[in-house]
């Protein structure tokens, strides 16, 4: 479903990063590992639409995403991507639940509540949902951001260090979580990160 | 869930600001509202009660007090003219109507005015209850008269000397409430109406009261003195020639309410102007705090609208998003402005002591919808700026980065 050929972008400041092909199929949960500073998130923001390549194609279900307008872009990227930053980047004046409805309405699709509330119901917080984000801990923040990527159904979830803020026994839910709900959901995953915890859970990997 | 839920629930999380931001539109409009409906009002009265007026004939003095005293009935008398002169202008030929006034007396402020059934012909007076006055010492009243002061048909009371106060009380005759007129919307609903002979009996010396038959009287009368002469004139064209007449070759002062409540409305002009500006500066002062409002939040707000890009907002989507918040403050406070300036206003006619120029914040004036134009307006333009951020932000950055 993903197709990166002789893909290479260059920094402002001139440094050039060369990325290897890849090619992803339906369903297919990646690692993309590497050290900090080498151009996961880069990549990241590429396959997401948010950054355009120098040089190179990415094709996403056949579609070369940099040839959509910005506008069919953005809409692109809410309907068939769903996206976990490090930092959860909940809006802080909505409520869990409507943090979820956000995500459906900026997308142009209509709410479907009765999904939204399964979603918090599997990902084990279903009791937060007329919480505020400043009233959540780290661990329940990640949890609802994951929530909220899925709300779409995207075709493809994309992870950037989703555990690097998080302890022991958040991280490893939280990699549960993210590989059991793109199965259930019918996504491919990628996740990248340097983190050594999340590497037992997923088998193929990326190295840049 | 829309944009404009998440405008507002965004408004509502920064309270403070957002209610110091309402406050600040709210009192600049308010005091703009204030001014459009006082000076629409004060305008509307000086109008209705001068309407089928073009000259005035009283003692010589200051012509805007003149115009004062005998038309809106605010100020003293300049004093008072030979009733005999009065009398031989009125049968001018260039005069179609002309009304004398006896003033003096008040009855709880209400100024008792002594004139003829001219008066009632000037100003379209109709009765509502009772009848005009026939006799010396018999009035009738206006309506707002009779609904403060609880004077009803038959009562008796006792006039005061001077136009205001109860000092000096006539005690030795009473007047007797014949008729009460309908609401009229002008200043005679604040008049008491008696006939001249009544208000020359209350300042005769007592001895003469016994001793006069209507003949002696009418010919008393016309040895006496009264306050000023109201004059309707046949033809425009005695504009010109009327007045000049009247100053040049008689001891009395015509003035004319026209040019003297022009002269008058400069003078508040200038107070108003002054308010004007100052409400003027108050909004930009608004605006400003909007804008550095909004400008500061942009930098806390750049991961949520950098989220909002990646769930697939377009920028023109959060263009609006940044600018409907702006509007908002502004029509809210626009809208509340409005209803500050119409409750001061009646709030100000309730504690008003002259019961004559009586403001009310129960009317609009079409400016109003202005005001709130100028609140979008506004808002517009302080939300312009910050909003147009959105087209700066690099999502792929911002969100990279640790907040």
């Amino acid at each position: 479903m993903i197709n990166i050929k002789s893909l290479s972008h260059v920094y402002e400041q001139g440094r050039r990063i060369k990325f290897p092909d890849w090619e992803i199929a339906d369903m297919e949960q990646w690692l993309l590992l590497g050290a900090s500073g080498c151009g996961k998130s880069t990549l990241l923001n590429i396959i997401s639409g948010l950054l355009k390549p120098t040089h190179g194609e990415i094709l996403i279900n056949n579609t070369n995403i940099y040839d959509l307008t910005a506008r069919n872009m953005d809409r692109f990227r809410g309907r068939h991507i769903g996206i976990i930053f490090q930092r959860p980047h909940l809006i802080r004046s909505l409520n869990v639940l409507d943090n979820l409805e956000l995500a459906a309405v900026m997308a142009g699709l209509p709410i479907d509540q009765e999904r939204n509330l399964l979603l918090l119901k599997e990902l084990g917080i279903i009791g937060l949902a007329k919480r505020y984000p400043d009233e959540l801990s780290q661990g329940q923040l990640q949890r609802v951001s994951v929530a909220r990527a899925l709300v779409n159904k995207p075709d493809l979830l994309i992870a950037d260090e989703p555990t690097s803020s998080l302890d022991d026994e958040n991280a490893a839910q939280v990699i549960k979580m993210l590989t059991s709900q793109a199965k259930d959901n019918g996504a491919a995953l990628i996740i990248a990160t340097h983190d050594q915890r999340v590497r037992d859970h997923i088998a193929k990997t990326y190295l840049l | 869930m829309n944009i404009f839920t998440i405008s507002s629930k965004n408004l509502v999380r920064n309270k403070l600001t957002t209610i110091l931001n309402i406050i600040l539109v709210a009192f600049g409009v308010g005091i703009l509202s204030i001014l459009f409906l006082a000076s629409n009002q004060i305008g509307n009265k000086l109008e209705k009660n001068a309407k089928d007026i073009d000259l005035v004939v009283g003692a010589k003095g200051s012509p805007l007090q003149l115009i004062l005293s005998s038309i809106y009935h605010i100020d003293y008398p300049t004093g008072n003219i030979p009733a005999k002169d009065a009398y031989q202008l009125a049968h001018n030929p260039m005069v179609k109507r002309a009304v004398p006034l006896a003033l003096g007396d008040n009855y709880n402020g209400y100024r008792i005015v002594g004139t003829d059934t001219t008066f009632s012909h000037l100003y379209g007076l109709s009765i509502q209850r009772g009848g005009f006055w026939q006799k010396d010492l018999e009035v009738t009243i206006g309506s707002t008269v009779a609904s403060e002061s609880k004077l009803k048909i038959g009562d008796s009371f006792f006039g005061a000397h001077g136009l205001t106060g109860n000092g000096d009380i006539h005690k030795q005759h009473a007047y007797l409430v014949k008729g009460i007129l309908k609401p009229q919307g002008n200043i005679t609903d604040n008049l008491i109406l008696t006939n001249i002979g009544s208000v020359y009996k209350m300042h005769e010396e007592k001895h003469e009261e016994s001793h006069h038959s209507p003949a002696a009287e009418a010919k008393e009368i016309n040895d006496k003195q009264i306050t000023a002469l109201l004059i309707q004139y046949k033809s425009p064209m005695s504009v010109i020639l009327f007045p000049r007449m009247v100053n040049q070759s008689t001891n009395m002062q015509a003035a004319s309410p026209a040019m003297e409540s022009a002269r008058l409305f400069s003078l508040i002009g200038v107070g108003i102007d002054t308010l004007q500006w100052f409400a003027v500066f108050i909004m930009a002062i608004a605006a400003l705090s909007i804008f550095i409002s909004l400008y500061n939040a942009m930098k806390e707000r750049k991961y949520d609208l950098a989220v909002m890009r990646c769930l697939g907002a377009s920028k023109s989507k959060l263009f609006f998003l940044v600018m409907f918040e702006g509007i908002l403050v502004t029509l809210i406070g626009a809208c509340l402005g409005l209803l500050i300036g119409h409750i001061a206003l009646e709030v100000i006619g309730a504690y008003q002591e002259s019961s004559q120029a009586k403001l009310t914040g129960l009317t609009a004036v079409p400016q109003e919808v202005y005001l709130i134009w100028i609140g979008l307006f506004i808002g517009a333009v302080a939300s312009l700026i910050p909003a147009m951020q959105i087209y700066k932000v690099d999502i792929a950055a911002t969100l990279t980065k640790d907040r």
